[in-house]
């Protein structure tokens, strides 16, 4: 169980109507890193929507989670033009130096891999991105060298 | 300061043109340059410039600015007044480029391309563009209030409370404007009928969802010129009777966000967004809805449920949403750069428009430009220029020894065109008649190693990702089309699913619920029209582009072979020999079909052999 401390803040700084669920559900998601359950319930009550309606909405879009991601977020793109670069090698590659799979979070919580469809600099795909710095052209071979991943 | 007039913001524009300008210079914050570092390049001259105190001798600028277009060669710089555009920048560059360019305006020569013609627009990319709806970029500072002024902005604002509402949108429905965000639908329809639409309060939407893969226009242009989207919103609102607008801005771009809040904040300050606009008692409210990671949001009906809070499913379209759209209230949904055309159109006039472009296709289009050719980058282009000239001319072609294989626009609902398609006008109507799209304007340019199966298939698992599920053709129908083609492109193939892949992809077109069900298919059915003789192959396991794992094995001429060893470096598994000198062998045994050496080639002297059993 988290510790759900500065909810109410989150909570607070947004009007609590109903438009603002995905709003305040991208607050969430950014602080805890997932969206708690307590918290949902929390967000239900303050915007007055019942409970199905939220885990929906939760459920549906793709940038929010109900489990915890790691702590730095790795996307390869899996973009048209990286695509056709090769992401599918740099997908390998990565997976194999952080010895998790695409869609896993590393047991420590640490790193979680991702794929993202175009982060918009495809002119020097293939790109990774890592949090929310893009590195392109990258090779299965240069990957391992990309700062933030040692 | 906050302006309370139309006059005085021209007072103001002229104390701002007044004010002596001195040498700028302007690193392009593009998102490609931004990626290979160009943030470290503009620190790098700042920090040059301030070192030698130079703010207090001259006045000078040292700005990001928005894409600057050639992003295969950046980082980007360009100098103003002189109009110097400086390739492959680099950090160690900055202090040669201050104390030359910045303190004596002249050129460091190594870092043009011809130092004869040190300009942009002398190279073979720029010279077919007509740059409007990126014209500020590389003349302005992407949330600069005073820059935007400066350049233009806001007068078309002006002059629309000049005209009054009905007049300002006259000039939009004559102008012949067509979306810009995929279909291409002539934008004074909807215009006309949200101005005859009954029922308050009416909403003004922007669409920067950008879902496309592969596409960066949207972003750029958010990111490079904020005001001009917030400007035309400004101006729909006034005229068509609104007075609260949302911008919908995909999740993936936090720069966009960022940018767009900030601009709209500044607005709002200086008097020109919020209550009372520049004393005119005209009210408009922008809010920014950042989106959740779903390409379905982009489609019209779910970008309003997704604003209102609910999951963002499409709805069928019984009722046109200049009725009944947000809340069912009356609603216009625009692409952003169809938002950003409206002041240009406003302060121009309809025959001006049309004077730019192709007949029913009036005005530029901003095109991302990528994949296999030599020059990527952000290109505009009026509609109705030669296919051939983009991919040719702007784009330099296929990489050397290659050979051009197909155009896909549109994106996941558009379609591949062959070669024929070089001598098309590049407008909506041309695209559409082909099978493809026009889409938002992301253009991928394929090469003869990449594999039409291995499009469709990489499009159609796409769709099946983002696929709401609501309605059964869209759910049913892309899960089986993605199971076949998955099998064509493993060597699972069987005689007969081409065949049956054309049949069933025709039939998801006319039952989905929504765009995106609709045009789903486009990528297999035009793939399979142009070509057929690959899907053919795969069926019998062969993948003549050297693309789909274990279809074929690589190659080598031993005629064209010039032993550089290029292909043994890249191989992965040491399943290339040869000695110093004599031309490359493959070991087939230990090749594991991976494609890394045709495309490592400087010769293109491997290709893809049929496999004896196929
Ligand atoms: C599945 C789907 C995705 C779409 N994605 C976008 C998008 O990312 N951006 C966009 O401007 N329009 C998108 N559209 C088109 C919109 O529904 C709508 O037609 C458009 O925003 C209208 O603006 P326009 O008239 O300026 O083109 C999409 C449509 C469909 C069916
Ligand atoms: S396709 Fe990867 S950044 Fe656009």
């Amino acid at each position: 169980m988290p510790d759900l401390h500065s909810l109410s803040e989150i909570l607070l700084s947004r009007p609590n109507k109903p438009v603002e669920l995905l709003a305040l559900m991208q607050l969430i998601q950014a602080k805890y890193r997932y969206l708690p359950e307590e918290a949902l319930r929390e967000l239900a009550s303050y915007l007055k929507l019942p409970l199905s309606r939220v885990f929906a909405v939760a459920g549906f879009y793709k940038a929010l989670s109900l489990t915890p991601k790691g702590e730095k977020l790795v996307k390869v793109c899996c973009g048209t033009a990286c695509h056709l670069k090769g992401a599918r090698q740099i997908q390998g590659a990565l997976e194999e130096k952080l010895k998790i799979k695409l869609g896993e979070t590393g047991a420590d919580g640490k790193l979680s891999l991702e794929s993202v469809n175009c982060v918009g600099a495809c002119a020097l795909a293939p790109v990774v991105m890592i949090d929310e710095t893009v590195f392109g052209k990258t090779t299965p071979k240069n990957i391992g060298e990309l700062p933030l991943l040692t | 300061m906050r302006l309370d007039s139309p006059a005085g913001l021209k007072d103001f524009k002229e104390s701002l043109l007044a004010a002596p300008q001195g040498q700028s210079i302007w690193v392009c914050g593009g998102p490609g340059c931004l990626a290979a570092g160009s943030q470290v390049v503009f620190e790098a001259l700042q920090y040059e410039a301030f070192k030698r105190e130079l703010g207090h001798k001259v006045a000078y600028r040292v700005e990001l600015t928005g894409c600057l277009g050639l992003c295969e060669r950046g980082p980007l710089v360009e100098c103003s007044p002189q109009g110097f555009f400086y390739e492959k920048v680099s950090s160690n560059d900055a202090p040669e480029i201050i104390d030359k360019t910045l303190m004596k305006g002249i050129l460091v020569e190594r870092l043009v391309t011809n130092p004869q013609k040190p300009n942009k627009e002398h190279l073979p990319f720029y010279e077919p563009q007509n740059r409007l709806i990126m014209r500020r970029f590389g003349q302005s500072s992407p949330g600069n209030f005073d820059d935007y002024i400066r350049t233009g902005g806001y007068e078309a604002l002006c002059l629309a409370f000049e005209l009054g509402p009905i007049k300002t949108s006259k000039r939009v429905e004559d102008s012949g404007l067509r979306g810009r965000g995929g279909g291409g639908f002539p934008t004074g329809l909807k215009w006309q009928a949200l101005r005859e639409a009954k029922g308050s309060p009416r909403y003004i939407l922007a669409n920067g969802d950008e879902g496309d893969p592969g596409a960066f226009m949207n972003r750029s242009l958010m990111e490079g010129d904020p005001f001009s989207i917030i400007e035309g919103l400004t101006i729909g609102a006034f005229a068509l009777g609104a007075s609260q607008g949302y911008i919908y801005v995909r999740h993936e771009y936090p720069l966009s966000v960022l940018r767009l809040k900030n601009a709209i904040e500044e607005a709002e300050d200086r008097g020109l967004l919020g209550k009372d606009i520049l004393g005119t008692g005209f009210d408009f409210h922008l809010l920014i809805v950042e989106g959740g990671g779903a390409f379905v949001c982009g489609e019209s009906t779910a970008l309003m449920a997704s604003i209102e809070g609910r999951e963002g499913i499409p709805r069928v379209k019984y009722v046109r949403s200049t009725e009944a759209g947000l809340w069912e209230k009356p609603t216009i949904l625009q692409n952003v750069e169809t938002w950003a055309n409206i002041p240009l159109i406003v302060l121009n006039g309809p025959d001006w428009f049309k004077s730019i472009g192709a007949p029913q296709n009036p005005g530029t289009k901003v095109f991302s430009l990528v994949g296999e050719v030599r020059n990527t980058g952000l290109v505009e282009l009026p509609l109705g220029t030669k296919v051939s000239t983009l991919v040719n001319q702007v784009g330099g072609g296929v990489h050397k020894g290659r050979k051009f294989k197909a155009i896909q626009s549109g994106g996941p609902s558009g379609g591949c065109l062959p070669e024929s398609a070089l001598s098309l006008p590049l407008d909506f109507d041309n695209l559409t008649k082909a099978g493809a799209m026009m889409g938002s304007g992301g253009l991928i340019i394929m090469d003869d190693l990449s594999c039409m199966v291995d499009v469709a298939r990489y499009f159609t698992g796409f769709l099946v990702e983002e696929s709401c599920g609501k309605c059964a053709p869209c759910r049913e129908a892309l899960p089986l089309f993605h199971k076949i083609l998955m099998d064509l492109t493993t060597g699972k193939g069987q005689k007969g699913d081409t065949d049956f892949l054309e049949s069933q992809a025709k039939t998801l077109s006319t039952t989905a619920l929504c765009g995106l069900g609709q045009s789903a298919a486009n990528p297999i059915l035009s793939t399979i029209k142009y070509f057929r003789q690959e899907y053919l192959e795969h069926e019998e396991g062969y993948c003549r582009s050297g693309r789909c794992q274990d279809m074929y094995f690589p190659k080598i001429d031993s005629e064209a072979c010039k032993a550089c060893g290029a292909c043994q470096k890249s191989c992965p598994t040491s399943a290339i020999e040869g000695k110093k000198k004599e031309p490359r062998l493959v070991l087939v045994s230990k090749c594991i079909s991976c494609g890394s050496c045709l495309k490592s080639c400087p010769f293109c002297a491997i290709s893809a052999q049929r496999r004896p059993n196929a």
